[in-house]
């Protein structure tokens, strides 16, 4: 503390901060980096002044004092400034003198985030690191009666559809009778779902969608990614990767002016429509990109004014009830690309999921249904409904397909399942656990983040600082300063690294459970889990 | 692993004949079980092939309520085959107090209906019947229906066989199906023993369905009531052939597209890749993992093998024209048709469906990358 400063309420030691900034004054260089790095300002050069009295030991010599100065950094305690725990600062010190540490007791920054009397906000995840998905085991493995699989040898077919599956009776009447036939997409189960266009940086999007173009023409994998809310750029609109993209439309509407003037002269149809009502991370709220990011290219491609927030309202002006939703939403979106497109809604994952379901079912252009559970991450949101609200994804989904199940429909109206995919890194088995209790398909944000750019988010309150656009690793930022720091390319070959480790480790899952033929879409009989009451309200194994 | 092993013959046999062939391939089966399957029957059926026959193992109470139940809907007895039994069965088979197979004439109410509502009816009467059975465990009922008779039992097939004294009652069967193991995927229950019967489609399978759960779910949703059961993975063939015929009217090569969909690759190449891709995204539920050779009845008497996408299980078509088996090993073949010309043996691969029509000339091989022979 200064030594002119005052103590006030909000007055905060550094063992009062979540992150406390370790640094070595014997390392050190100060060279700068750290201090140059830090997205947050949370660490300064700091000007020591030491007074050293030195008494001495005989009768003659008298004690003296002497001042001296050194230089180090300093940890700024103020609510404002207080570090995030990025790590960018160890990231870029060359002699490893510098890194944040945990506070092991509770922190007390917690008390006073609300400055000015507004809640906490922040980009990222619940602070939850469990994981029921974690938890499910793969139980029917194919011992002596039916041989289990190679997983390098045997092919495997795991592409999923997307898109409104007649019933096969209808589907061979409407064959016979030339009648209109629902658009289909044969897509791989993986699909990287919406994060808001603008929210991500340029070459953050661009890496991405180079990863995909190349997963798709070289890999042969169909993959395919929402775009989120906001638009798309122009010359991908009219490019033949459109047809790897699912648009998204929000109650903002934010983009698509440009997309509709695009239509004319797509090249290509986008592979779906996703309309979104809600996120799984911050459900019941709208979308919002915050006026950090919505720079130039943003606000032209979004159609708005610089510099402002946009916040997409939790209700779309048009719509007051499922039905209205439904019919008219899903209806105009079919219509704009003249039926040839699947057009689906995406929803949080709530207890009133499954009346959205039965709305759907009873709607012939619903191309499926896209449920976002509670361990989704968002670029931006209050603390408290990204660590309160929300419905986990697992119930939820099963709810869904086992009533899918009841009436018929499940071949029908795919299921796509987001929320938590791969929250500790285990992505494929998460996704397989989702898909054998019903979903067609899953969709993840947070591990590509994590996986493709580096992301340094946690869920143990680690950096969440996308929504003010300072990114310390470029991918949620709209500064070029920053997002420099990222390589397109760089992203773009993670995208292909992981998902053909996710392939395989799909395979190293579907090899032993004896299936290659079709993705186990529904294969209950094949997971377990250790708590009764799970297994009971899921419908698997309990096993111990 | 299941053995299996049918035979279709302008010659009435002896089930016997399958069951000697079941005990050529011992070594391939646990001899835990018995089920057979006899249509276009011979012997004392053979001049009352209109009439509905039931099959099936009753207690003498179970006996008495079926009496009570068929009077009611106004069955008469047409002829009855009494099945004799020695005091002690041999070990491992359960005391039985009456295996039944008995015909009957239609109720006269039922006169004026057309034969498909007749046969419709038939259905509601064994599952009733198979209803009333659980409760109290008197009865059970493999299948009603004309011209099909139906016998399951636990116990080595050939030792239940001579136990049953099969050759003595002189029934016999221009179509025959044994399977020689009891269900061993799940709880052991006759149901679940092959070869499974529906409204004239039966099939028997070697091996188990991986795929079983999802398949089982969408069957029961398609809102048939005779979709029940399920006590075996591999009861679901029979549906699925039913489904495509009775539903989809789809004729007997769409079968494997449906259970086993070409890769993308080869249906883009397909004359008939729009109808294939359509079946693989409607049927998608249908979708069988394998590993399983399955082999199957159609209600006009064509016998077929078809194999899982991977070919993980032993089948082999033999014969010559009037008599063709269908078999899990060569064995079991050979001990059936052993004067036949081996070189035209016919090993159904992962394309292929193998299948003997009702004039038994000859074996024909459909491929799926052939051009469907008709579509719905």
């Amino acid at each position: 503390m200064s030594a002119n400063g005052q103590i006030i309420p909000s007055s905060l030691s550094i063992s009062d901060l979540p992150w406390q900034i370790r640094w070595d004054q014997d390392k050190c260089t100060l060279c700068g980096s750290c201090t140059a790095v830090c997205p947050v300002n949370a660490i300064e050069l700091g000007v020591f002044r030491k007074r050293e009295i030195k008494a001495g030991t005989g009768f003659a010599e008298k004690p003296s004092s002497s001042q001296t100065v050194r230089y180090g950094i300093r940890q700024r305690t103020s609510p404002a400034y207080a570090c995030v725990g990025c790590a960018m600062c160890s990231l870029v010190c060359p002699n490893d003198a510098i890194a944040p540490a945990r506070n092991d007791g509770s922190d007390r920054l917690r008390y006073h985030i609300n400055q000015g009397g507004q809640p906490r906000s922040r980009g990222g995840r619940r602070n939850d690191s469990s994981g029921l998905l974690d938890q499910i085991k793969f139980i029917r493995i194919s011992m002596l009666t039916d041989p289990a699989l190679d997983a390098g040898r045997h092919t495997f077919d795991v592409n999923t559809l997307l898109g409104r599956v007649l019933e096969p009776r209808d589907a061979l009447k409407h064959q016979r009778e030339h009648g209109w036939m629902p658009p289909v997409r044969e897509i791989y189960p993986l699909v990287i779902g919406g994060m808001s266009f603008g929210a991500l940086s340029p070459t953050m999007w661009e890496g991405l969608q180079m990863g995909v173009a190349y997963l798709n023409e070289e890999m042969g994998m169909p993959v395919r990614i929402c775009t989120g809310e906001g638009g798309c750029p122009p010359r991908l609109l009219r490019s033949r990767f459109l047809k790897y993209v699912i648009l998204q439309i929000a109650s903002g509407y934010f983009g698509w002016d440009e997309i509709i003037h695009a239509i004319p002269e797509m090249k290509e149809d986008p592979c779906a429509i996703e309309i979104k009502y809600g996120q799984g991370a911050k459900p019941g709220d709208g979308g919002l990109l915050m006026w950090h990011k919505v720079n130039k290219l943003i606000a032209a491609i979004r159609g708005v004014p610089e510099r402002v927030s946009l916040p997409s309202p939790p209700t779309h002006q048009t719509q007051y009830s499922i039905e209205e939703s439904v019919a008219k939403m899903i209806q105009s979106m079919s219509m704009a690309w003249g039926f040839r497109v699947p057009v689906y809604p995406k929803i949080s994952a709530t207890s009133t999921s499954l009346a959205v379901l039965n709305n759907l079912t009873r709607n012939p252009y619903a191309a499926g249904l896209a449920i976002d559970g509670e361990d989704g991450g968002t670029g931006a949101a209050y603390n408290v409904s990204m660590n309160h609200m929300g419905h986990p994804i697992a119930s939820n989904l099963r709810d869904c397909y086992v009533n899918l199940v009841k009436v018929g429909k499940q071949n029908e109206i795919p299921l796509f399942a987001g929320g938590g995919v791969g929250k500790n890194g285990n992505l494929a088995a998460n996704a397989a656990a989702l898909i054998m209790m019903g979903a067609s398909g899953v969709q993840t944000g947070k591990y590509i983040m994590q996986a493709a750019a580096g992301c340094l988010g946690s869920e143990q309150d680690r950096c969440n600082i996308c929504n003010i656009g300072l990114c310390p690793k470029g991918i949620a930022s709209q500064d070029p300063r920053i997002y420099r720091r990222l390589d397109a390319e760089k992203v773009a070959e993670r995208v292909v690294d992981l998902y053909l480790a996710f392939d395989m480790e799909l395979r190293k899952i579907l090899a032993p459970l004896g299936r290659s033929t079709s993705l186990p879409i529904g294969m209950s009989d094949a997971l377990g889990i250790n708590d009764y009451h799970t297994a009971e309200r899921l419908g698997i194994r309990y096993v111990v | 692993m299941c053995r299996l092993f049918a035979v279709t013959s302008d010659t009435p046999l002896s089930p016997m004949k399958a069951l000697e062939a079941l005990d050529a391939m011992r070594e391939g089966h646990d001899g835990s079980g018995v089920g057979l399957f006899m249509r276009d029957l011979g012997g004392p059926f053979a001049t009352i092939k209109g009439a509905p026959i039931l099959s099936g193992i009753f207690t003498d109470a179970g006996l008495k309520k079926l009496d009570a139940l068929m009077m009611d809907i106004g069955f008469m007895t047409k002829y009855r085959m009494g099945i004799r039994l020695p005091d002690t069965p041999p070990e491992g088979t359960p005391s039985r107090d009456i295996y039944l197979i008995r015909a009957y004439d239609y109720p006269r109410a039922w006169e004026n209906l057309a034969e498909e509502e007749k046969l419709r009816r038939l259905l509601k009467v064994r599952l009733q019947l198979r209803e009333m059975g659980e409760t109290d465990g008197d009865m059970i009922v493999f299948s009603f229906w004309p011209d099909v008779v139906m016998i399951k039992e636990i116990g080595d097939p050939l030792t239940v066989g001579r136990y049953l004294d099969l050759d003595r009652h002189g029934i016999t069967a221009r179509v025959i199906m044994a399977q020689g193991r009891q269900n061993t995927n799940y709880a052991i229950n006759l149901y679940a023993c092959h070869p499974f019967f529906l409204e004239g489609f039966a099939t028997m399978t070697n091996g188990e369905n991986t795929a079983f759960i999802p398949v089982k779910e969408f069957l029961e949703s398609r809102g048939f009531d005779g979709y029940i059961g399920f006590q075996s993975d591999s009861e679901v063939f029979v549906h699925i052939l039913h489904y495509m015929s009775r539903f989809l009217d789809l004729p007997l090569d769409a079968y494997k597209h449906i259970i086993t969909p070409l890769n993308d690759a080869t249906m883009d190449i397909h004359p008939n890749s729009r109808m294939l891709r359509l079946l693989k995204q409607s049927c998608r539920r249908l979708i069988i993992d394998g590993p399983n050779c399955i082999i199957g009845n159609l209600p006009d008497g064509t016998l077929f093998m078809a194999q899982d996408s991977k070919k993980l299980r032993p089948g082999i078509v033999g014969g010559k024209p009037g008599i063709w088996a269908f078999s899990s090993e060569v064995c079991g073949l050979d001990t059936v048709i052993p004067d036949r010309d081996k070189s035209k043996d016919v090993q159904p691969m992962h394309l292929d469906m193998a299948m003997v029509g009702p004039d038994r000339k000859e074996v024909r091989v459909c491929r799926q990358t052939d051009r469907l022979s008709r579509q719905a």
